[in-house]
């Protein structure tokens, strides 16, 4: 695939085989304090329909606050969020779950006590509809449901071989295994735009080079966006197509993996303390 | 042939267990084996394995706490006397089936009321709101008299002689409570009621709505990441349950001559949830044990007198070690965390953000 950035009219950079659609995401000024503290700042960054784009920076940088402010667990202080080119203003998290935002979290929140499958169909809710009335009589919309999600949550499922997982409690999966059914879970939703947030956390090389395929995979297969917070550079440099570096919530870089990878300031702030670290 | 899972299962079982226990209980009764107590007891039983598994969908399902579930209880029990007692001409098993589902209703919408307000809060708020209405519920009750003659209901939050009836009879008199019902009830009623709880519960949980539920209560921050409408879901578990406990409520009181107010008290309420914890929470089959037992050894161990409490206390202990689970040892720290929010409310687990710095 190409990955070649151009640059649109409003400053942004976009592939070039993105260019033609509207981009998944456009960010404007976004910051958000808390009391005294900005945790983000004067963010801008615009996501195109296909690209897998990383996010990176120092511990506290503001990384995963960016991620809540996309999905609305906090409310922006300033700034514009342009999702599917609509402003996403007045929703709240679950208005943008539908409108085509799904993520995963750095702390792992499955619904522990349910089966691996449950997990997924629970991710699969809103392209279900039967309402209680199907589910407590048993009446045909209720079974029809059933089978359909039963289908696809096994469908999801295996994009990471874990269909022989489906019936063991969440909760009591191995670490890699549920980073893994999170990604799931959130697919399950039918997004246009998927939040990583640090996918790889806890994952040994082999499982993280799996990770790195799939990802791609899911993009490929999807046709979606994807947006990591990652510390393993192998990984970002590996997958990413475009980079934003955060820096006291603050974005000290953009560019291409090379770009990034050559961009001084980065390598003061955040990639020569990586190395000694 | 297609595999059955373990849930289904595991509530094959369930099924089997309540069938079982009434076929049983049926066949000593028509051989006379079984005594005048306990005969007494077979429809209060049904209506705590009622109770039991209704409040179960709210602190185990749902994993919220209720310490009100008597309230509701209450609301179905003197709204079933009011439905039976003013439709005289009909047979009995009809005015007792509008009664259980009239009571239910008009629990539902008390359930309504008390969750629409506290439920689309973020804290833990509804342990408390239940508290007071249990209490609230009480102290009305105390203060409504209903009558009926010709002419049809009369209310009053006065006394008797303001209901102005023309040679009627008094259905609730305050604090003396129904005094001339009607026992409607009998064992194969309470049977019924209790399969109908079990499978609009059991249902629910293994549906669409109960995994949105289930969802909430393992974590809610990611069942909003989801698309998962959390108030929705928690009123849909919480005013579920509150029905289920004003049909029991109905069947309750249809089974005595005369119910009080003060029946369903806090006390109560606090009875119910010790079966739902002693059963393990989120455990139905559990919180039926757990009532059917420990709504039987009370009566069981009056021959035995002062070895009673000790009897009692053991026999708590013993179901506790035979259910002590994972499920049940989450349920006391849910039990023993929202007690200690209302005791001391930190400003950390107050604030909205509060437990979601760390994503
Ligand atoms: N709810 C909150 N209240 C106060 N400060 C917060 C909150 N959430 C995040 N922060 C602060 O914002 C900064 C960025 O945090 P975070 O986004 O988690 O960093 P990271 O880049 O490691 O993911 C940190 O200083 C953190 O303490
Ligand atoms: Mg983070």
């Amino acid at each position: 695939m190409s990955s070649k950035y151009i640059e649109v009219p409003s400053n942004a950079m976009l592939l070039e085989r993105d260019i033609d659609k509207s981009p998944v995401l456009e960010t404007m000024h976004l910051g958000i304090d808390f009391g005294g503290l900005t945790a983000v700042d004067e963010f801008n960054l615009t996501i195109g329909r296909t690209e897998i784009v990383g996010l990176i920076g120092p511990n506290g940088a503001g990384k995963t606050t960016v991620f809540n402010l996309l999905t609305k667990v906090y409310q922006p202080t300033r700034g514009t969020i342009l999702l599917n080119g609509k402003e996403t203003s007045g929703m709240n998290t679950v208005q943008v779950n539908k409108a085509g935002i799904a993520r995963t979290f750095q702390n792992i929140r499955l619904f522990s006590a349910l089966s691996v499958e449950d997990n997924v169909k629970i991710g699969l809710h809103n392209s279900m509809d039967a309402g209680m009335f199907s589910g407590i009589l048993r009446l045909p919309r209720h079974w029809k449901n059933e089978r359909v999600a039963h289908d696809r949550a096994l469908e999801l499922l295996s994009i990471f071989d874990m269909v022989d997982l489906a019936n063991h409690q969440a909760g009591s999966l191995p670490y890699g295994a549920q980073r893994r059914l999170e990604i799931v879970r959130a697919l399950a939703t039918n997004p246009s735009l998927l939040l990583l947030d640090e996918p790889a956390a806890g994952m040994n090389p082999s499982e993280t080079a799996e990770l790195m395929e799939n990802i791609r995979k899911i993009r490929d297969t999807f046709q979606i966006a994807v947006m990591l917070i990652e510390h393993d550079m192998n990984l970002v440099m590996g997958i990413c197509e475009g980079i934003a570096v955060l820096n006291y919530g603050k974005i000290i870089a953009k560019g291409t993996p090379e770009e990034i990878q050559n961009n001084p300031q980065v390598i003061e702030a955040y990639l020569g303390k990586q190395k000694e670290g | 042939m297609k595999k059955i899972s373990k849930t289904t299962r595991s509530n094959l079982i369930t099924y089997a267990m309540v069938v079982a226990a009434f076929v049983i209980m049926q066949i000593l009764s028509v051989t006379g084996h079984v005594s005048n107590s306990l005969a007494g007891q077979l429809v209060p039983i049904c209506v705590y394995i009622c109770m039991a598994v209704s409040l179960n969908l709210t602190v185990g399902i749902l994993g919220e706490l209720s310490l009100g579930h008597a309230g509701f209880m209450s609301v179905g029990a003197f709204t079933g006397v009011v439905v039976a007692m003013s439709i005289q001409s009909a047979p009995g098993p009809v005015r007792l089936i509008l009664a259980i589902v009239i009571g239910g209703i008009m629990a539902g919408i008390a359930g309504v009321i008390v969750g629409v307000p506290v439920l689309r809060l973020r804290g833990d708020y509804l342990a408390i709101v239940t508290l007071a209405f249990g209490e609230i519920i009480k102290n009305l009750l105390n203060n409504i008299y209903v009558g009926v003659d010709s002419h049809g209901l009369h209310f009053s939050m006065k006394d008797t002689a303001s209901l102005n009836l023309d040679n009627g009879t008094i259905l609730i008199n305050g604090p003396m409570g129904a005094p001339g019902i009607e026992k409607l009830s009998t064992f194969v009623a309470g049977f019924i009621l209790v399969l109908i709880v079990l499978t609009v519960t059991l249902n629910l949980i293994r549906s669409r709505s109960g995994r949105a539920i289930m969802a909430i209560r393992d974590n809610r921050i990611a069942a909003e990441s989801v698309g998962i409408n959390i108030t929705k879901y928690k009123l849909m578990a919480f005013v579920t349950s509150a029905v289920l406990a004003g049909m029991s409520g109905a069947l309750y009181a249809m089974n005595y001559s005369s119910i009080l107010p003060k029946k369903f008290d806090f006390n109560t309420s606090i009875l119910v949830l010790v079966f739902v914890v002693l059963g393990g929470m989120g455990n139905i089959r559990g919180s039926i044990i757990a009532a059917t037992v420990l709504t039987i050894l009370p009566e069981a161990l009056r021959a035995l007198n002062d070895y009673r409490m000790l009897i009692y206390a053991v026999v708590l202990i013993l179901v506790m070690l035979v259910t002590n689970n994972p499920i049940l040892k989450n349920g006391w720290t849910l039990v023993k965390e929202k007690l200690a929010f209302w005791r001391k409310k930190t400003p950390e687990t107050a604030a909205e953000g509060g437990g979601v710095h760390e994503q």
